[in-house]
C-alpha cells in the first residue's frame, strides 16, 4: 500500500506547507481513518484527507465537534485501522478526556495538534508553542503518552510515519505538536524512497480466538504491549476506560490490579526511551553554554548558536525531537559540562521545567520565553548568549 | 546565494499564492525555498504578507526580517514594509495603489501599473502575477521557465490569462532611477 500511495503522489520535490506533509506522511504510514473538526490552523490537514481518504478507500468523516473526533478515531482503530485526527488548541482542550481513555484501552491513534496562541480560541493564525505541558498531562490520571515535534516541512511528514509507527508499537496516542507557523510554512519536501520506509503494525494476537485475553502481556517485542485482535475479527475482546483485568473486565476497587496496569501503561513506553527519545545536538564537544529547543524554535536557535559560534562563544545546541517522555539520563549526560541552559520556546516557559529538573541547581537554566505569534528572531536568542 | 523576498499587500490580491509560485520556482531551479505567511482571520482585507527565503544552503531561519526584494501593492504595506528592505535592495510597487511612495535610502525602485494591467487583460485579480512578471523582469534570481512552470503548476485554471499576465508585468516595469 505505501508504494501505491508514493506513486500516486508522483513528482519527488514537492513544495507543500507543514499541514499537506502530515497528510502525506499519515497516507504512507497507512492511514486510513480521519474524524475532525475543521479549525485555524488544521483545517488543511483535514482537507487534505478528504481528498485522499475516498482515493484509497478510506474513510473521511467530518464529525460534529473533537470530542466526537477523537472518539471516532479510537472507534476505527478498534478495528484495526490506522487513524488519525488533527486539531488546534481548543479542539484538542475538548480531546483530553478521549485521549485518556486512549491511553488506559491501549488504542494506537495520532493526534495532529497545530498549536496556535492560547489560552480559549486566542490568535487562530498565530504561532505558538503552549499546548506543550497539555500533551504531556492534558488527560487526568497517570498516564504515558508520546509528543513528537518536528522543525521543517520534511521532518512533519517523517514525523508523522514515525508517530503512527510508536502509535502501534506501543498501542499509546502519539502527539505530533506542529505549530501554525509549521503547518502553513512551504518548503522543498522530498517523498522518502520506497525501499526506506519503515511502517510498523500492532502485533496481531497470536493465539486462538478461545484462548485470546485482550490485556494479557508477554508475547510481544516490548513485551509489556498487549497483542492485539480487532473488532470483528472474531475474537472477544472488551474495552473500556475503568480499570481492568487482563480479559479487559473492569476491575474497579483492587489496588493491585489498578497499580499493575497504570505503572504497565507507562512502564511499556519508559521501559524503552531509548528507542523512542530522538534529539540532535550541534557544538556539544566544548560547549559552556547550550540552547535546548524543539519544533519551530529550534531554526532561529541555530542560527543564533552558528552566529554566536562566529565570534568564538563555545556555545552548542540540543534540538529535542521526542519532547515527551524526557530523557532525564541522557539530558543529564549530555548537559554536565555546561554552565549555563538557554532554553527558548513560545509560549511563557514549559519545556523549561523538566530541563531544570533534570540539572536541578548545578547549572544555570534560563527561560526565553516568546508569545504573541512572531517566532523567535535570531538576534533575540544570540543576545541571550551573548548576556552569558 | 541568499536572498529573502517579501510581498505585502491585502487580503484577497493573491499575496500569499504569489510567495507560494516564487518560492515553488526556485525549488524547480533547484534551490532551497521557504515561504511563509502572515496574515488575519478575515477572508478578504485585512493586512497580508508573505515571505520567501531562497538559498543554495539548508535554511535555519525561515523569515524574512529585511528584503533583498519587497514587492508592494498596497500603501498600507508600503509604509510599513518598503524601508524594511536591505540597502540597495529592490522595491517593486504598483503606483496606482500607492500614490504616496516617496521613500529615503538607498533602494532599486521599479514601477508597474499591475492592477491596471490585469483589468485590461480582461480581469484584476491577475494583478499579483502581472507583480510576479516585473519580479522575474527586474531580479535575476529565478529562470523565467522555472517562474512559468511554477505558474502552470500553481494555478490549474485561466492558465493563459495567467501566462499574459506574467509577460506583460516582464514588459511593462519601469525602474525608477532615484
Amino acid at each position: 500500500m505505501t508504494n501505491d500511495v508514493i506513486r500516486l503522489l508522483g513528482r519527488k520535490d514537492l513544495f507543500i506547507q507543514g499541514d499537506d506533509a502530515a497528510v502525506y506522511g499519515a497516507l504512507i504510514a497507512d492511514c486510513r481513518f480521519f474524524a475532525g473538526y475543521p479549525i485555524t490552523p488544521a483545517t488543511e490537514v483535514a482537507e487534505g484527507m478528504a481528498l485522499w481518504m475516498p482515493k484509497l478507500g478510506g474513510v473521511y468523516v467530518q464529525m460534529e465537534d473533537e470530542i466526537a473526533s477523537i472518539a471516532a478515531v479510537i472507534g476505527a482503530s478498534c478495528t484495526g485501522v490506522k487513524s488519525m485526527t488533527a486539531t488546534s488548541g481548543p479542539g484538542f482542550s475538548l480531546m483530553q478526556e478521549c485521549i485518556g481513555y486512549a491511553c488506559m484501552a491501549e488504542i494506537p491513534c495520532v493526534i495532529v495538534n497545530v498549536q496556535r496562541g492560547g489560552p480559549s480560541t486566542g490568535q487562530p493564525t498565530e504561532a505558538a508553542q503552549g499546548d506543550v505541558m497539555q500533551a504531556m498531562w492534558g488527560t487526568h490520571g497517570d498516564h504515558q503518552i508520546i509528543a513528537l515535534a518536528p522543525k521543517s516541512v520534511q521532518e512533519t511528514l517523517d514525523l508523522t510515519i514515525e508517530a503512527f509507527n510508536l502509535s502501534e508499537d506501543y498501542r499509546v496516542p502519539v502527539i505530533l505538536l506542529l505549530d501554525a507557523e509549521i503547518g502553513h510554512m512551504r518548503e522543498k519536501v522530498v517523498l522518502p524512497e520506497v525501499v526506506n520506509v519503515k511502517v510498523d503494525e500492532r502485533v496481531p494476537a497470536t493465539i486462538g480466538p478461545d484462548k485470546y485475553r485482550p490485556y494479557r502481556t508477554g508475547f510481544t517485542r516490548t513485551s509489556k504491549v498487549p497483542e492485539f485482535a480487532p473488532f470483528g475479527s472474531g475474537y472477544r475482546t472488551y474495552v473500556t476506560g475503568l480499570t481492568h483485568d487482563k480479559r479487559g473486565f473492569p476491575v474497579t476497587t483492587s489496588a493491585d490490579v489498578h497499580e499493575e496496569l497504570v505503572r504497565r501503561l507507562i512502564e511499556k513506553v519508559q521501559d524503552d526511551m531509548d528507542v523512542i527519545w530522538y534529539h540532535e545536538d550541534l557544538f556539544l564537544d566544548d560547549a559552556e553554554i547550550i540552547v535546548i529547543s524543539y519544533g519551530t524554535t529550534s531554526r532561529p536557535a541555530v542560527s543564533a548558536v552558528k552566529m554566536a559560534r562566529k565570534s568564538g562563544i563555545k556555545v552548542g545546541h540540543i534540538r529535542l525531537i521526542t519532547i515527551w517522555p524526557f530523557h532525564y539520563e541522557k539530558m543529564k549526560e549530555l548537559l554536565k559540562n555546561a554552565h549555563t541552559i538557554i532554553v527558548p520556546e513560545m509560549n511563557l516557559g514549559q519545556m523549561v521545567h523538566p530541563i531544570r529538573e533534570t540539572v536541578g541547581k548545578d547549572i544555570k537554566v534560563i527561560s526565553a520565553p516568546k508569545i504573541g505569534g512572531a517566532i523567535h528572531t535570531p538576534y533575540e536568542i544570540l543576545k541571550c548568549i551573548e548576556e552569558e | 546565494m541568499k536572498a529573502g523576498i517579501r510581498i505585502s499587500g491585502f487580503g484577497g490580491q493573491g499575496i500569499i499564492l504569489s510567495g507560494v509560485i516564487v518560492g515553488k520556482a526556485a525549488v524547480f531551479d533547484g534551490f532551497n525555498a521557504v515561504q511563509t505567511q502572515s496574515y488575519g482571520p478575515e477572508a478578504r482585507g485585512g493586512s497580508t504578507r508573505s515571505e520567501v527565503v531562497i538559498s543554495d544552503e539548508e535554511i535555519d531561519y525561515p523569515k524574512v526580517e529585511s528584503a533583498s526584494i519587497s514587492i508592494i501593492m498596497s500603501q498600507e504595506a508600503f509604509f510599513k514594509y518598503a524601508s524594511r528592505t536591505k540597502r540597495e535592495g529592490i522595491i517593486i510597487y504598483d503606483p496606482e495603489l500607492i500614490p504616496d511612495n516617496k521613500i529615503e535610502g538607498d533602494f532599486k525602485l521599479a514601477e508597474i501599473n499591475a492592477t491596471r494591467i490585469a483589468s485590461e487583460l480582461g480581469t484584476k485579480i491577475v494583478a499579483n502575477i502581472v507583480m510576479l512578471g516585473a519580479f522575474n523582469e527586474i531580479c535575476n534570481l529565478i529562470s523565467k521557465d522555472a517562474m512559468t512552470e511554477s505558474i502552470k503548476d500553481s494555478i490549474p485554471k485561466m492558465l493563459d490569462l495567467n501566462l499574459n499576465a506574467f509577460e506583460a508585468g516582464k514588459k511593462n516595469v519601469k525602474i525608477i532611477n532615484k
